[in-house]
């Protein structure tokens, strides 16, 4: 029976990819583990193999197709003695085909939800509007992505001082590809690849910035970073202060963090309120493409140390970058990504997905929300949420990270201290929940927070 | 201390000898004024004592030039002292006082001084040998032939960190000299009892790296040893790895009651391989000095060591604002 092959997903977040080149054409035998295509994700050019064997019967995607989505039919394969007719009816008819397995599971939510990762199951994340940016000034769609390479590379250019190094930034590109390209630009005594010891090279540029280098410390994870943080905390941040103001640790340490998708416990830990903890440290958390450009800017010019925390989901994402020569963004301020007057939702990185799709739904309803995005969590921008409270009097929080003592916390001990008598209904944080992240699709899309919680949050605190 | 090598004692100076006799008595008595001013309370929380090691630093800053770099662990007051840091402020930092060269806010564990290249004064075990060889990493990136020295002791010789940082700075050939200081005691812990190869000079062969152990109460031996690593980093061949053989005569901390070794055990090692009656046997046998020169020396250091315990003693505590200063740059 002719079969169908389907466009595979090669990574944990991959939707969709690029069907380079076919390596094998129509009437060719293939065999189990025969290279018959390359797929570029936007992580990686990979090889695709053949499961089965059989003839390659009908190719239905040609190369060098963009966004082909995952599970799509890409060919057909006949088994021995099939002849070419039954890929024509493999091709048209879909009946009994494999992919529409897939599409008979819609009656079926469950099993849907076990189809898609939770945080791929949203597709495009909102866009939101940037503030002090000069008229004229043109816009270019940038992925997150490639707004942070960029950032890294004007940075570099712009001062010798600057370099990266962590597990695999050079010859690999980058495992998520962030830092593609910068090796060829800048050779590797700036690029610099370093073993699998997160400790030991945390504490080698902890030491190179105290000699007055600007490193930029690549972890592969945040998760990962947990091996380093004597470093990061008792190394970088408490230095400056413990030497009375003579030498301190310049750097950015960056990396994804926070739930990817279906990569369990100990690779999925939001480390937001870790490190928003401890005086010393700069912490930046951003959601837009042009933030992640112009707060990544910001965070190697700045004399401290700054933990820059990246998400795998966003890597991808595709947002308005302005095309200036010199875009920065300041560390410390929030930004009014969508202005409303019954409620102040404050969320940061990937929980802005969640804040933005629940306000969307809420003005359905004739709920306006306010959704403010931090976009730096230490220095907090304390002001601006209190400001927007005592105009709205209610306030929900939004992010991914674990309940007990989150920023979502510290956000209402603020408010309480701060706006108490603007408050006309508890704060609500919504978080992800007090649990490891499971590994199971279903169970993770519940372990992280979801927009109809925070929908069911604004209106508790709305009184509706 | 059998392996160690000794020095050959060839083409030593008299101005040499005097110079390292007045170092090591300086740290001696700076020590001994410290561990005096904890008993009267003026210096409070952990306060670590370098009497007995003297040798090792003033060795080794001998051997040093100007641009090389420094860093150790919270047994710091000697390396500061030898790398010519003001006692004064060295004392008044041990004091929590606005005249201490961290305001105060350091302490004995943590003390940097920017001017003489000295990066700490580290309370974590260990934490201190990346960032050493962080240094020579810069070093070798801004292209300067300036070495830096990684001081640790026996017991950081076990924390996993410094195997990524030895692995790590002979794949890039970073010029670091890690310089083991094996005291023979980690806080409690003999190196017996702690390590499953008591030859810490050898614990660099797995990656490349060539070691050495020296005696570390000899003080001429110590300086041509850090000569012959110095050359190795300057010549661009990578790190190096000294074992000073030394002993420390005071607890771990002031607050050490000491039960883990023996009086006698220490007293011999003192009437028998003190590294300041070493030097001032060569110095008075070799007729370079006289009694009174010598005398003359412990004088002037009583008199430099005392000044800076008025010093400490007398500046003020912090202003309040400081709490809330150097937070951020």
């Amino acid at each position: 029976m002719a079969t169908k092959i389907l466009m595979p997903a090669l990574s944990p977040t991959m939707e969709e990819g690029t069907l380079a080149k076919w390596l094998v054409k129509e009437g060719d035998t293939v065999a189990s583990g025969d290279i018959m295509a390359e797929i570029e994700t936007d992580k990686a050019t990979m090889e695709f193999e053949a499961v089965d064997e059989g003839v390659i019967g009908k190719i239905l995607i040609e190369e060098g197709t963009e966004g082909v989505k995952v599970n799509t039919p890409i060919a057909v394969l006949l088994e021995d003695g099939e002849d070419a007719s039954a890929a024509e009816d493999a091709a048209s008819g879909s009946q009994d085909a494999p992919a529409d397995d897939s599409e008979s599971s819609d009656e079926d939510d469950s099993a849907d939800v076990s189809t898609k990762p939770a945080a791929q199951a949203a597709g495009d994340m909102p866009e939101i509007p940037m503030e002090n940016i000069p008229e004229g000034t043109k816009f270019k769609k940038q992925t997150v992505r490639e707004a942070l390479r960029d950032a890294m590379a004007e940075e570099m250019r712009r001062a010798d001082e600057v370099f990266l190094m962590g597990e695999e930034v050079g010859e690999y590109q980058g495992a998520y590809k962030i830092s593609q390209g910068l090796l060829e630009e800048f050779g590797a005594r700036r690029v610099i690849d370093t073993p699998i010891t997160e400790h030991g090279f945390a504490g080698i540029a902890v030491g190179a910035a105290f000699a007055g280098l600007r490193p930029i410390v690549e972890f592969m994870t945040f998760n990962f970073a947990m091996q380093a943080i004597d470093q990061i905390i008792n190394s970088a941040a408490k230095t400056l202060y413990m030497s009375g103001g003579q030498m301190g640790a310049p750097m950015v340490f960056r990396g994804p963090n926070g739930a990817a998708a279906r990569v369990g416990a100990q690779h999925s830990q939001d480390y937001a309120a870790w490190y928003s903890h401890i005086p010393g440290l700069k912490v930046i958390m951003p959601y837009t493409a042009a933030d992640y450009k112009g707060l990544m800017k910001s965070a190697i010019r700045d004399p401290n140390p700054v933990i820059f925390l990246e998400n795998e989901i966003l890597y991808g994402q595709s947002f308005d970058v302005p095309e200036l020569d010199d875009f920065t963004v300041p560390i410390g301020k929030a930004k009014i990504a969508r202005e409303g007057d019954d409620v102040t939702i404050v969320s940061f990185g990937i929980g802005m997905k969640y804040a933005l799709e629940a306000a969307d739904a809420l003005a359905e309803e004739g709920i306006n929300a306010e959704v403010l995005d931090l976009r730096s969590l230490r220095p907090m921008d304390t002001d601006a949420i209190i400001k927007s409270v005592k105009k709205t009097n209610r306030c929900v929080t939004v992010e991914e990270g674990f309940p007990v003592a989150s920023i979502g916390n510290y956000i209402s001990a603020v408010l309480m201290q701060q706006a108490f008598d603007y408050l006309d209904a508890p704060v609500i944080n919504c978080t992800g929940k007090d649990v490891p992240m499971p590994y199971a699709a279903n169970l993770e899309k519940h372990a992280l927070i979801t927009t109809p919680e925070v929908i069911e949050a604004v209106k508790s605190v709305t009184y509706r | 201390m059998a392996a160690a090598k000794k020095s050959s004692k060839s083409n030593v100076s008299a101005e040499e000898l005097m110079s390292h006799y007045r170092e090591m008595l300086m740290i001696r008595r700076f020590e001994e004024k410290a561990g005096q001013l904890y008993g009267m309370g003026l210096i409070g929380g952990f306060c670590h004592l370098y009497i007995g090691q003297e040798a090792v630093v003033v060795g080794l800053e001998a051997a040093a030039k100007e641009g090389d770099q420094r860093v150790t662990s919270y047994r710091d007051h000697g390396h500061m002292l030898a790398c010519g840091m003001d006692p004064k402020g060295v004392m008044a930092e041990l004091t929590g006082r606005e005249g201490g060269y961290s305001k105060g806010k350091g302490g004995s564990m943590h003390m940097f001084s920017a001017e003489k290249r000295f990066y700490g004064g580290h309370g974590i075990v260990a934490a201190q040998v990346p960032i050493g060889a962080g240094l020579a990493f810069a070093n070798k990136y801004m292209g300067t032939d300036d070495v830096s020295f990684a001081y640790f002791g026996d017991g950081a010789a076990n924390q996993g960190q410094v195997y990524e940082t030895f692995n790590m700075a002979s794949l890039w050939k970073l010029p670091c000299i890690f310089v083991i200081e094996n005291n023979q005691y980690a806080m409690g812990t003999s190196l017996q009892r702690g390590s499953s190869t008591p030859e810490l000079y050898t614990r660099g062969e797995a990656f490349g790296i060539p070691g050495e152990a020296v005696d570390g109460m000899d003080v001429l031996a110590v300086k041509e040893a850090g000569e012959r690593a110095l050359a190795h980093c300057r010549a661009g061949n990578g790190p190096y790895i000294l074992e000073m053989k030394t002993y420390r005569y005071r607890g771990h901390s002031m607050s050490d009651p000491a039960k883990y070794r023996t009086r006698e055990e220490v007293q011999k090692i003192k009437s028998e391989k003190d590294p300041i009656d070493h030097v001032r046997d060569l110095l008075v046998t070799g007729k370079h000095a006289t009694e009174d020169e010598l005398k003359a020396i412990d004088k002037e250091v009583k008199k430099i060591v005392s000044e800076a315990a008025d010093f400490a003693t007398e500046s003020p505590e912090p202003a309040l604002d400081e709490l809330y200063t150097d937070i951020y740059a």
